[in-house]
C-alpha cells in the first residue's frame, strides 16, 4: 500500500495520451454467467421448455449476448471481440470435455463394481456368462504381449523409416516411401487383420496366435509411428546437425545422439497415440489372435486372450455377469493405456534438463 | 602446431547458382584472418568451404582446391569427417545443443567420437572453458543445461566446445554478431588469445573489430546480384584499412560504396 500521490499527468483533457481503458472488474464474467444461468432457468419454468440441453444452450446464447454489450458498453468494439472469441474457445472446450467426462465417469462407475482382486488373478476357465467371478488374468497377459511385441517391431522400424525419409531421403525412393505410409495411415483395421490372417495364419500355415496379432497391430502401428517421428525430427534446427558435423562427428552419430534426443520428447507422445491405438484395436485381433479362455501365456503359439476381445465377447452377452466384467476390463484397459503414458512421460522427462 | 591453408582457384556453387568464384588466398598459421565484405557477397560460402561444410547443403559443390599444410581438403580419399575435427568452426547464432548439460555441451565433440576417460574429460572441460574464458562464470553449474546460459554465454561456451576437440583452426562466422558490446569485448579477447594455439578465420561485418583482432584480410565482394562473388583484395590488414590498392576496397572500408 502506498500513500503517495501519483504525480498529475503533465498533459490533460483531449491532448493526453490514450492508452488507459475501461476495463470490466475481473469478477464480471462469473457473475453474468449466473445472470444467465439464473435467467435460463426461470425461462424454463415459465415456458413449455422440457429439455435440461435446452437450458445449457439458452444460458451460454444469454451469456454471449450479455457478456458483449457489456463489454461494448464498458470496453469497446475491439475488447468485445477478444471477449467474444474468448467466449467461444471457452466453450468449445467444454464441449470436447463432455465426452470424455462421460465416457470416464460411467466406465469409472460402472467398471469399479468387479474390480477385486480375483478379478485380476483369475482366467475365465470354466465360467460361463451366467456364472459370478471370473476374471481378466489371461486378457491382461494377451493384451501385454501383444502391444509390446507389436511396439518392439513397429516403434524401431518406424524410427528408422522416419529418420530416413528426413535426414536421409531425397528423391524418387523417399517420394514413394512417403506415399506408402500415407497409403497405410488409411488403412481400416480390420484389413490388417485379414492382410495378417490370410498370409500368416492360414497361407503360411503359423495359426492363431499372439504373434500373428501383433503382426497386424505392427501394420497399425508404423505410419502412426514414422509420421509423428517425421514431424518431430524436421523440428529440429538444422543448425543443430551441422554443430554436430562441425565437431567432426560423423552423420549417424550427430543423428543419434544430437538430432533424435532433442526430438525424443514429442517422438514418445507419438509413439505412445500409436500404442494407445493400437491397445484398444479388436477386429484385427479377432482375427488372428482368435481370443480364449485360458491363460495362454505363450504368444508364439495358440490362441490368446487380449482386453478388447474380452469386453468385446463379455459385452455380448446378455447377463448382468457378463456385463459387468465387460465394464471392469474396460476400465482396466483405459488404466493399463494411461499407465504406460506416465511411464513413457517420465522416461522423455529424464532426457530433458530442468 | 596450428596450420596454413592454401585455397587455389576456389569455385563454390549451390545448385546451377555460382556463388563465388576464383578465390585464391593464403591463410598464415597463428594468424587471425578476417574476410570483410557486403552481404552476399560469398564470406560464409568461402569460410564453409574451408572445411567441407559446404557439401552438407543438398547440390552444394565446390571446384579448386583447399590445401590445409599442403593436403587438398577436396582430394581424393579425403574424409570430410577427420577434415572437420581438424577445421573447427562456431556459427553465427549460438547453437548449443539443449538435451545436454554445460558439461556434456563442451565435450560432445569427444564423446560423440568415443572418448570414455572420465578424467580426461573432466580435464578438457575445465581446459576448454577456461581457454574461452567462461569457467569462472559457469563452474558451479556445469550440470545445468547450455541453453540456460545469456547469448554470449552460450556463444563462449560454443567457442569452448569447438576447441575442446583440438583442432588446429578455428573458422567464426559473424560470432559477435548476436551480441552487447561487452560480450564482443570478451569474444575479440579471446580471439587474441587462442590465436596462440590455432589458426582463426573469421567472418565479421564489423570493421574495427576487424581491424582490432585480424593480421590479415580478405575483402570480398559482387558486382552485381546474381553474379559470383568474388576475393578484391587480400593483404595484411593495416594494409588494407589504411592504403588499400583498389578504390573498391577504400570505398568499402570508409564507409563509401554503391
Ligand atoms: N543454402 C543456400 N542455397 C542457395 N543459395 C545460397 C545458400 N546460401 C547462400 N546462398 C547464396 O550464395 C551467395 C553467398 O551467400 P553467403 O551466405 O556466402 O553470403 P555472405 O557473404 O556470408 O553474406 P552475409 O554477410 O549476409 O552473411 C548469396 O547470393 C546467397 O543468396
Ligand atoms: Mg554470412
Amino acid at each position: 500500500m502506498s500513500t503517495a500521490t501519483a504525480p498529475e499527468p503533465v498533459v490533460t483533457g483531449e491532448d493526453r495520451l490514450n492508452l488507459r481503458g475501461q476495463t470490466l472488474p475481473r469478477w464480471t464474467p462469473l457473475a453474468v454467467a449466473a445472470g444467465s444461468v439464473v435467467l435460463a432457468l426461470l425461462i424454463y419454468f415459465v415456458t413449455p421448455v422440457d429439455s435440461e440441453i435446452q437450458i445449457v444452450l439458452m444460458a451460454a446464447i444469454l451469456f454471449l449476448i450479455a457478456m458483449s454489450a457489456a463489454s461494448t458498453v464498458v470496453e469497446g468494439a475491439r475488447r468485445a471481440r477478444d471477449r467474444f472469441a474468448t467466449t467461444l474457445v471457452y466453450t468449445a472446450f467444454l464441449l470436447a470435455l463432455i465426452p470424455l467426462v462421460a465416457v470416464l465417469v460411467s466406465v469409472i462407475s460402472k467398471g469399479a463394481k468387479r474390480l477385486d482382486l480375483d478379478f485380476f488373478t483369475h482366467s475365465m476357465n470354466n465360467i460361463g456368462a451366467r456364472d459370478a467371478g471370473g476374471g481378466i488374468y489371461h486378457a491382461i497377459i494377451g493384451t501385454v504381449e501383444q502391444v509390446v511385441i507389436a511396439s518392439a517391431i513397429a516403434v524401431p522400424f518406424g524410427l528408422l523409416v522416419a529418420i530416413y525419409l528426413v535426414e536421409y531421403g531425397q528423391g524418387r525412393i523417399s517420394r514413394v516411401i512417403s506415399f506408402f505410409v500415407d497409403v497405410l495411415t488409411g488403412l481400416p483395421s480390420i484389413i490388417a487383420g485379414l492382410f495378417v490372417l490370410s498370409f500368416w495364419v492360414l497361407a503360411l500355415g503359423f495359426g492363431f496366435s499372439g504373434f500373428a496379432g501383433a503382426l497386424a497391430l505392427v501394420v497399425l502401428m508404423i505410419p502412426t509411428v514414422v509420421r509423428s517421428s517425421e514431424e518431430m525430427l524436421k523440428l529440429v534446427p538444422n543448425e543443430l546437425r551441422e554443430a554436430g558435423y562441425a565437431l567432426g562427428v560423423a552423420k549417424w552419430r550427430t543423428i543419434l545422439k544430437v538430432v533424435v534426443p532433442t526430438a525424443l520428447p514429442g517422438i514418445v507422445t507419438g509413439v505412445m497415440l500409436a500404442v494407445a491405438r493400437v491397445s484398444g484395436e479388436t477386429a484385427p485381433v479377432l482375427l488372428t489372435v482368435f481370443g480364449t479362455n485360458l491363460i495362454n501365456s505363450n504368444p508364439f503359439s495358440g490362441e490368446q486372450s487380449s482386453l478388447p476381445l474380452y469386453i468385446y465377447s463379455q459385452a455380448g452377452q446378455p447377463q448382468q455377469f457378463a456385463i459387468d466384467r465387460a465394464w471392469a476390463a474396460a476400465l482396466v484397459l483405459i488404466i493399463i493405456i494411461m499407465l504406460l503414458n506416465l511411464i513413457a512421460r517420465l522416461f522423455a522427462g529424464r532426457n530433458r534438463l530442468k | 602446431m596450428a596450420t596454413r591453408i592454401d585455397v587455389n582457384g576456389l569455385t563454390a556453387y549451390y545448385g546451377k547458382f555460382k556463388a563465388v568464384a576464383d578465390v585464391n588466398l593464403t591463410i598464415e598459421p597463428k594468424n587471425v584472418t578476417a574476410f570483410i565484405g557486403p552481404s552476399g557477397c560469398g564470406k560464409s560460402t568461402v569460410l564453409r568451404t574451408l572445411n567441407r561444410m559446404h557439401e552438407v547443403l543438398p547440390n552444394a559443390r565446390v571446384e579448386g582446391e583447399v590445401l590445409l599444410d599442403g593436403e587438398d581438403l577436396y582430394g581424393p580419399g579425403m574424409d570430410p569427417v577427420n577434415v572437420r575435427r581438424t577445421v573447427g568452426m562456431v556459427f553465427q547464432r549460438p547453437n548449443p545443443f539443449p538435451t545436454m548439460s554445460i558439461r556434456e555441451n563442451v565435450i560432445a565433440g569427444l564423446k560423440l567420437n568415443g572418448v570414455r576417460n572420465k578424467a580426461l574429460l573432466d580435464e578438457r572441460v575445465e581446459e576448454s572453458l577456461r581457454g574461452a574464458n567462461l569457467w569462472e562464470e559457469v563452474k558451479d553449474r556445469l550440470n545445468r543445461p547450455g541453453a540456460g546460459l545469456s547469448g554470449g554465454q552460450q556463444q563462449r561456451l560454443c567457442i569452448a566446445r569447438a576447441i575442446a576437440v583440438e583442432p588446429q583452426v578455428l573458422l567464426m562466422d559473424e560470432p559477435c554478431s548476436a551480441l552487447d558490446p561487452i560480450s564482443t569485448l570478451a569474444i575479440e579477447d579471446l580471439i587474441t588469445k587462442l590465436k596462440s594455439s590455432f589458426t582463426i578465420v573469421i567472418v565479421t561485418h564489423n570493421m574495427q573489430q576487424a581491424s582490432r583482432v585480424s593480421d590479415s584480410t580478405a575483402f570480398f565482394s559482387l558486382e552485381k546480384t546474381g553474379d559470383p562473388g568474388r576475393l578484391v583484395e587480400f593483404d595484411k590488414t593495416s594494409k588494407i584499412f589504411s592504403n588499400p590498392t583498389e578504390k573498391r576496397t577504400e570505398d568499402y572500408v570508409s564507409g563509401r560504396f554503391g
